[in-house]
């Protein structure tokens, strides 16, 4: 188990530097710096601007610098909002989106779970159509879709809530746009499980169990279950990257400060260092995710631990 | 692969019999027509109706939609037809749509063919490649690669691409690696035929079919990409318009004029699950093994 974490361990450093690369040839062969502007600014004060930026050096330069301000955990400055550096937007906005992003996984790993063993154990029952009908409704209506929808119906036709907005963390405001993810991520979490139970519950040594005599709450829960978690946690990985998909537009939809509105305010505004820095944020915890997952399933499985 | 060879019958091909299997299946048929109807009528549509999907109507300024007069779906808060725009939207989100998932599943069977056909160092390299591209958030490069290149129509076909391919790359490599296994690839090689030509005449159309599925779930899932986009204003510009612009135009009015999020929203799902029934009815159709 050691030696595996240490191995999955090696793979995410390339993963991470091959992304900072990526991102930075991209911003290069960007036409147009950061610095220009339509004011004429006489040349010196560029060229001074381009040094304290260190714009002037080689592009591999610039690359190494920027590696080892990372590992000192500092983002840069941002070239837009002045007198800002990257750190301090990201630590005013961080906040905001883990508090959504995690009070909806929470919530979706609960429900999903729950409502996808339900469908399972009692197929065809009214919990069953429920999960199916979420199912093909979450591939139908992307969150871009049942995002509005659900501010026509809570917020303008009921108005019970908010349409959007922020308060320091006031619930009513918290409501809407954690209900649009955690019903995106339900409706792929309790197909998945549903499936995955329906299979093991057919498996030879559940029918096994229950030849025994064994009584179905104890099949379930000591046997059935851990095994058919495994699919579950298989697809929290890509749930994390398309989590951030439903991220960006929840957040532009209800318009809530966090990462995501920096993300697509500074890809507008051409502020790279901003966009470099939220990249390798994102990335870094997306990969870390990835590889807690990789983990748990080692641990639940071992037979993958190749 | 036929699970059976009826020797019988020799005109029966594997192929014929999926087309059977198919038609069979009324909700992935019923799909496939909706899905060349909606495609005829957004190509068709625009040049037979009598308003321009640029022009303003200043007679009709956010119209409520209603047959009596020549707006049918209303009109927007500039007096365009919704309607017209619509279908508009319908052709470009389904050119980003099928060119995109074309390119990428070219990409991804070359890629995927090559690795598991040569294998050894060239595979892990590849595939290393790919579980790398798996952990980047493409949604963030993609919106990167549009702010630093443009936003011009083939540059958003081009990000989408660029991270839609390693789906189909892994599932075309493990085809290709029990492919590689068989007598006749075998027999090919001991006949001296080269590397490229087994891989693109003996092992890649052994794998249509496969792909054949899978470009069809590819193209709802690259229209979804592209719709992101450009609903956060990162994809097409206007005056051109995608399903995408048109919901995020639709969602900014929604209490003064709750169609013009409506009746593209309703294309767009519709569009979607068509695909992904049509793309359920092929794998059956196709894979007989697997039902």
């Amino acid at each position: 188990m050691l030696a595996y974490t240490f191995r999955r361990l090696l793979i995410t450093i390339p993963t991470l530097l091959v992304v900072i690369g990526i991102v930075y040839i991209l911003l290069f062969s960007a036409p147009g710096g950061p610095f220009d502007s339509e004011r004429v600014v006489p040349e010196a004060i560029q060229a001074q601007l381009m040094s304290k930026y260190h714009l002037d050096l080689p592009y591999w330069k610039q690359y190494l610098l920027y590696i080892g301000q990372l590992l000192q955990g500092d983002l840069g400055v941002s070239y837009r909002y002045a007198d800002w550096s990257v750190n301090e937007l990201v630590s005013g906005a961080l906040p905001v989106s883990l508090a959504i992003g995690g009070l909806s996984i929470v919530l979706s790993l609960l429900i999903g779970i729950l409502m996808g063993a339900l469908a399972a154990l009692f197929r065809n029952s009214l919990v069953d159509y429920l999960v199916m009908a979420l199912g093909s409704l979450g591939s139908v209506l992307p969150s871009f879709v049942l995002g509005p929808l659900l501010v026509l119906a809570f917020a303008i036709g009921l108005q019970w809530l908010p349409s959007g907005g922020w308060d320091h963390f006031s619930w009513p405001f918290m409501v809407l746009p954690v209900s649009l993810l955690t019903l995106i991520n339900v409706s792929t979490l309790a197909r998945i499980m549903r499936a995955s139970l329906v299979e093991v519950m057919n498996s030879n040594y559940i029918r096994t169990a229950r030849a025994k005599g064994l009584p179905i709450r104890l099949i379930v829960f000591r046997h059935a279950l851990r095994p058919s978690l495994l699919p579950v946690v298989t697809i929290l990985g890509p749930l994390a990257v398309s989590s951030i998909t439903s991220a960006l537009v929840t957040e532009s939809i209800f318009s809530i400060p966090g990462l995501g509105i920096l993300v697509v305010n500074g890809a507008a505004n051409r502020d790279y260092t901003l966009v470099l820095g939220l990249v390798v944020l994102i990335t870094a915890m997306v990969v870390l995710v990835n590889l807690c997952v990789d983990l748990i399933y080692a641990f639940l499985d071992p037979r993958s631990r190749a | 692969m036929p699970s059976s060879t009826l020797a019988a019958e020799p005109e029966r091909s594997p192929w014929r019999d999926a087309m059977q299997r198919f038609r069979r299946n009324k909700a992935a048929v019923t799909s496939l027509v909706f899905l060349i109807l909606i495609t005829l009528v957004c190509v068709i549509g625009p040049w037979l109706l009598p308003h321009a999907y640029d022009s303003t109507d200043w007679d009709a300024l956010k119209l409520p939609p209603a047959l009596t007069h020549s707006h049918w779906w209303g009109t927007d808060e500039s007096g365009r037809d919704l309607l017209v725009r619509c279908l508009m939207g319908g052709r470009i989100s389904l050119m980003v749509g099928i060119l995109t998932t074309l390119t990428s599943i070219a990409l991804g069977v070359v890629w995927g063919a090559c690795a598991g056909y040569i294998g050894g160092a060239v595979d892990q390299v590849m595939m290393r490649i790919v579980d790398i591209m798996y952990a980047v958030p493409y949604l963030l490069i993609a919106i990167l690669l549009v702010t630093v290149l443009g936003r011009d129509f083939y540059l958003v076909v081009l990000a989408i691409t660029a991270f839609s391919w390693m789906d189909t790359a892994r599932l075309v490599r493990g085809q290709t690696l029990s492919l590689r296994q068989m007598e006749f690839i075998e027999a090919a090689r001991a006949m001296g035929v080269s590397t490229p030509r087994i891989v693109f005449e003996h092992i890649v159309p052994n794998l249509l079919g496969l792909v054949l599925v899978y470009a069809t779930v590819t193209v709802p899932s690259v229209i979804l990409t592209e719709s992101v986009l450009s609903f956060l204003g990162l994809g097409i510009q206007e005056p051109m318009t995608s399903w995408g612009v048109l919901i995020h135009d639709g969602a900014q009015m929604l209490d003064s004029a709750a169609w013009l999020l409506i009746f593209p929203a309703l294309m767009l799902s519709l569009t979607l699950y068509s695909f992904n029934y049509l793309g359920d009815g092929l794998r059956d159709a196709l894979d007989p093994k697997d039902r």
